[in-house]
């Protein structure tokens, strides 16, 4: 069975996680999927009595995302061990690691990102 | 008094792996705790990308050891929902029953290195000892101790025969009596009480906002375990989750100890229920598409998200293990916490830092 995922815009990702706050929903996690194509998939997965619902937010990989830590605590690992896999940038952070969770201070790559090769004409 | 900055870990007596936590203290009671990863990280979700997707079953038992089975079963069960994989029943059962040896093997370990955390070293000597009868019964039938890979994505790779049920059934009679000879001192033992009655509180509110998962949930007070969701046979067995209420160490404990027992009841239920017939079938076809499954380890909800793209390559694997969702949990319960008790305190979400890092 592929699950349903439900599309978000950015706008609407903090109205999306107060009110999954406030319907009593706990963060499983969050995704971040590599599209290849300069976009990245961030998938939140929440849950309540063991039903999942899930939401994608498709963002470029430069674009920075508003942090849900600031309603779920618990994603500031999550958001965190992003930014430093994949390079997106999380603004309100309820702690930045400065994309340095996992990797050294002198790592400058995303290393979960896909390799591209840019063709010279 | 003015506070002062304590580094604990990554290497510490009480930790088999490494952490660090920047601590806060002001007269040894800790105000606020940070925590700083990356000592183990392997990018092991990456080789998705090189290894096809049969290989990458060996590569997620190596998550964590003490909980490979598991792993392995969760991968496979998320590519067989994906490619439409009917697995047979028998498999089914089989699973459980190595799942659940997974459990016993993995709590009984964790008791013993909790017990080592304040001291009671003969208690650890004994759950160690107790917990090499499951280790004898994962060589005996799979062939290997720790990583015992059983799984593939269509079944079981491995059958038991009833010379092997009934022996499991008679070692299991002997970890039972002797985990319940422990009872008295697990639970009820003055030493074990002082050092984990009212420590490290985790409120019910707090465990739920925090997104905690398994046994340091069920001890703040709430019946939830992914094994309710029915996956492998658990739908066809008798099984509730162990609940405690008091959301401190000693009820992350006792949580632990009640499901020794309970994973001991869950596989004489599978090999009692076992049903004749394959343990396997063969799988056609590239898994394509988008999955997200979930089973309970030991240390609680794991999570897989897989997508396929039609090759034998995976696009994306993401790993979300019960330590990873544990942490802020951990940090919510150290404010407040005497220094000598933190050790105690980080001991009783039963960390894998493998399994976070992957």
């Amino acid at each position: 069975m592929n699950e349903t995922i439900t599309p978000i815009t950015v706008g609407e990702l903090p109205a999306l996680a107060q009110k999954m706050w406030d319907e009593g929903m706990r963060l499983v996690t969050l995704t971040a999927v590599d599209l290849c194509d300069g976009n990245l998939d961030l998938l939140y997965h929440f849950d309540k009595d063991l039903t999942m619902s899930h939401y994608r937010l498709t963002v470029p990989k430069t674009e920075t995302v508003p942090s849900i830590s600031g309603v779920y605590f618990a994603a500031l690992l999550v958001e965190n061990e992003i930014k430093d896999q994949f390079g997106t940038d999380f603004s309100g952070l309820a702690l930045d690691f400065g994309g340095h969770l996992y990797l050294a201070d002198e790592v400058k790559s995303q290393p979960f990102c896909k390799l591209s090769i840019t063709k010279k004409s | 008094m003015a506070r002062t900055i304590l580094p604990f870990g990554p290497q510490h007596p009480v930790l088999p792996e490494p952490i660090h936590l920047t601590l806060e203290i002001e007269d040894e009671i800790v105000k606020s705790a940070v925590p700083a990863l990356g000592y183990v990280h392997r990018g092991l979700e990456k080789l998705c990308e090189i290894r096809d997707f049969h290989q990458m079953i060996q590569i997620v038992e190596r998550v964590c050891g003490i909980c490979s089975k598991i792993h392995a079963m969760c991968y496979c069960q998320g590519l067989e929902e994906l490619m439409g994989v009917e697995v047979p029943r028998r498999a089914k059962y089989l699973r459980v029953a190595w799942s659940e040896l997974h459990r016993i093997h993995s709590h009984l370990l964790w008791i013993g290195l909790f017990a080592d955390a304040f001291g009671f070293e003969s208690l650890f000597m004994q759950c160690w000892r107790i917990r090499e009868r499951i280790m004898d019964i994962n060589e005996a039938t799979t062939g290997n101790r720790v990583v015992v890979s059983v799984n593939v994505v269509g079944g079981v790779r491995r059958d038991l025969s009833k010379e092997h049920q009934t022996w499991i059934g008679e070692q299991l009679k002997l970890v039972e009596k002797e985990v319940l000879a422990l009872k008295s001192t697990i639970v009820s033992d003055y030493t074990v009480k002082r050092r984990t009655q009212g420590v490290g509180v985790l409120t019910k509110d707090q465990a739920h906002q925090l997104g905690a998962v398994g046994p340091v949930l069920r001890a703040s007070g709430w019946a939830q375990d992914a094994r309710m969701l029915g996956y492998a046979a658990f739908d066809e067995l008798e099984f509730a989750p162990v609940v405690e209420y008091d959301g401190d160490c000693y009820a992350r404990l006792v949580v632990r100890f009640r499901e020794v027992l309970q994973s001991v009841d869950l596989v004489r239920q599978a090999l009692s229920r076992l049903p004749e017939g394959d343990i396997n079938v063969p799988v056609k076809g590239k898994p394509k598409g988008e999955v997200i499954t979930r089973v309970e380890q030991p240390r609680g909800e794991l999570l897989y998200y897989i997508k396929g793209n039609d090759t034998k390559f995976l696009d994306r694997l993401r790993i979300r293990t019960p330590t990873f969702a544990n942490i802020p949990p951990l940090l919510a319960m150290l404010p407040g916490v005497e220094l000598a008790d933190v050790p105690v305190v980080v001991l009783s979400i039963d960390p894998c830092i493998s399994c976070t890092e992957r």
